[in-house]
């Protein structure tokens, strides 16, 4: 990102803090992964 | 709100993003919100062990044993109050900024849970109705609408997409919320009646700590910033602005009532089928109807249950990112006219007892239910622009606070009709389905009416950050 003003075109910052990013979205998505999985589980009974 | 001014790290010139911050982080910070106060929608898995905490068991409940019906005013009131702190306070978020709401929005849900486990505890229901009610619902409300902001400023080139993946975790909190509550009251089962009370200290706890990690990994980016290569405006649609409306003036124009109207009638419908979907699979697909050992069984409806759930996290993200390249008037028409045709049709299925069918309509319709709820913070920001579209907003949502008390109205009033008239299997709720259909027909011709905001409505002149505008 570019923090000047009156910049038009500022700088891609997907570029430069990848790592953080995967990190981030472990923390969030790991539990969400789970209750998924539990979710569905208890949806195969519907199906038996 | 308290003044939180004293402490620096939470102003927001602290959170304004340094150069080559990565816009990506943003809606991890926002799931981590919506996950966490998302657990509201399990509330129903402490229904049972609330319910016996005197007699200890669930089926011989105890003359001071709370009723089902006094434990389910425990979750209208923190829905209503939802929808009231999110109006109330939107207009404060927009100026102090998400950490500072975000903060609020966390002391105040896991306080809530605190406040209730002392409820429990001393077996005094409202002190239960006011810590996990109203305490917990300001948390959720102001929890509700603090990223939604920050991420449309992140994200202008995919407002559906940004909104869509922190609105999910919304939805998706219950499916962490239920389990992790059931296996919590087992482990304290020893302790404490039904293992509720520590159950609701450790939730407490455990979801303050997660939503320090949305508080503090959320930034808003600076005044100039835009994405590379995003073209301000470059949509062609009359409807999305190139000024900005504020929540005081958005709430005076006819755009904004008629997105109240679409999402009251939207939430009131899906309500509709979440609120009965346990019983009316059951009762449409019983052993007497399917024969004995084929029908649905109570295991198998908690299965679909989930199923809906499931599909409501995942309806709201697939939708909300589909509105970005259909356009939020036409992803609304298709919720209400798909809509339309599936609620007729679902009692039919249900009379001829086909199952999967059944299932998968019931999916996509609540898949639509959920896509509702994201598509609409982008639809705002198309509106009236991305200044104090938080606020506005949170003035919205009083239509989902009205939806989830009319919604179990209309299903139970329409219900108990068609049992006293003597009604069973699918024909018992095929008034409830001809009903929500009538009203999402409502609800098609209030998308149709919106229109271009009328100018006279906007800002005049630069808006400041402070103002709410960044």
């Amino acid at each position: 990102m570019n923090p000047k003003p009156n910049s038009p075109a500022p700088v891609a910052a997907e570029e430069t803090t990848g790592g953080s990013a995967v990190i981030a979205w472990l923390i969030v998505g790991l539990p969400l992964a789970w209750g998924v999985s539990q979710t569905f589980i208890k949806a195969l009974a519907l199906f038996k | 709100m308290a003044d939180t001014s004293s402490l620096p790290l939470l102003d927001r010139g602290r959170t304004i993003a340094p150069a080559g911050y990565n816009r990506w982080l943003v809606p991890p910070a926002a799931l981590a919100i919506h996950l966490a106060i998302g657990q509201a929608y399990a509330f129903s898995v402490f229904n049972k062990p609330l319910g016996s905490l005197i007699s200890g068991d669930p089926a011989k409940p105890d003359a001071l044993d709370w009723t089902p019906t006094q434990i389910g005013i425990t979750f209208s009131i923190a829905i209503v109050l939802l929808g009231l702190s999110a109006a109330l306070f939107g207009k404060w978020l927009e100026r102090v900024g998400p950490r500072k709401a975000m903060l609020a929005a966390s002391l105040c849900f896991g306080g809530g849970f605190l406040i209730g486990s002392l409820g429990i505890s001393l077996h005094n229901i409202w002190l239960l109705y006011f810590g996990y009610g109203v305490v917990g619902g300001i948390g959720l409300g102001i929890g509700y609408i603090s990223p939604v902001s920050t991420l449309i400023k992140w994200f202008p080139d995919r407002k559906g997409v940004a909104t869509g993946m922190a609105i999910m975790g919304f939805g998706g909190g219950a499916m962490i919320g239920s389990p992790m509550a059931v296996a919590l009251m087992g482990q304290f089962k020893g302790i404490a009646p039904q293992g509720v009370a520590p159950t609701f200290i450790a939730m407490g706890i455990i979801y303050f700590l997660f939503m320090q990690f949305g508080v503090w990994t959320i930034r808003v980016p600076a005044d100039s910033w835009a994405p590379a290569g995003y073209v301000p405006n470059a949509e062609h649609s009359a409807l999305i602005t190139t000024g900005n409306v504020s929540a005081d003036n958005a709430i005076k124009t006819p755009q904004f009532w008629l997105l109240w109207v679409v999402l009251l009638t939207n939430v009131t419908a899906g309500i509709g089928v979440l609120e009965t979907a346990s019983p009316l699979i059951q009762d449409t697909f019983s052993d007497k109807i399917m024969g004995v050992g084929n029908g649905v069984t109570a295991a198998a409806a908690a299965g679909f249950v989930g199923l809906l759930s499931l599909f409501n996290l995942l309806g709201r993200f697939f939708w909300s990112s589909a509105s970005d390249k259909l356009g939020r008037k036409t992803t609304y028409a298709i919720y209400f006219g798909l809509g339309i045709l599936l609620y007729c049709l679902i009692p039919t299925l249900g009379h001829n007892l086909q199952l999967t069918l059944y299932v998968v309509v019931a999916c996509v319709i609540i898949s639509m239910y959920g896509g509702g709820f994201a598509t609409a913070p982008a639809f705002l920001s198309d509106l009236f622009g991305k200044y104090q579209v938080g606020a506005i907003h949170g003035r919205l949502l009083t239509a989902w606070s009205t939806a989830g008390v009319l919604g179990p109205l209309i299903v139970h009033q329409l219900h108990d009709h068609a049992k006293e008239k003597g009604l069973t299997g699918a024909a018992a709720y095929q008034n409830v389905f001809y009903t929500m259909a009538g009203l999402l027909v409502v609800g098609l011709l209030a998308d149709l009416a919106v229109t271009a905001v009328n100018e006279k409505y906007q800002e005049k002149g630069p808006v400041t950050a402070e103002a709410g505008g960044h």
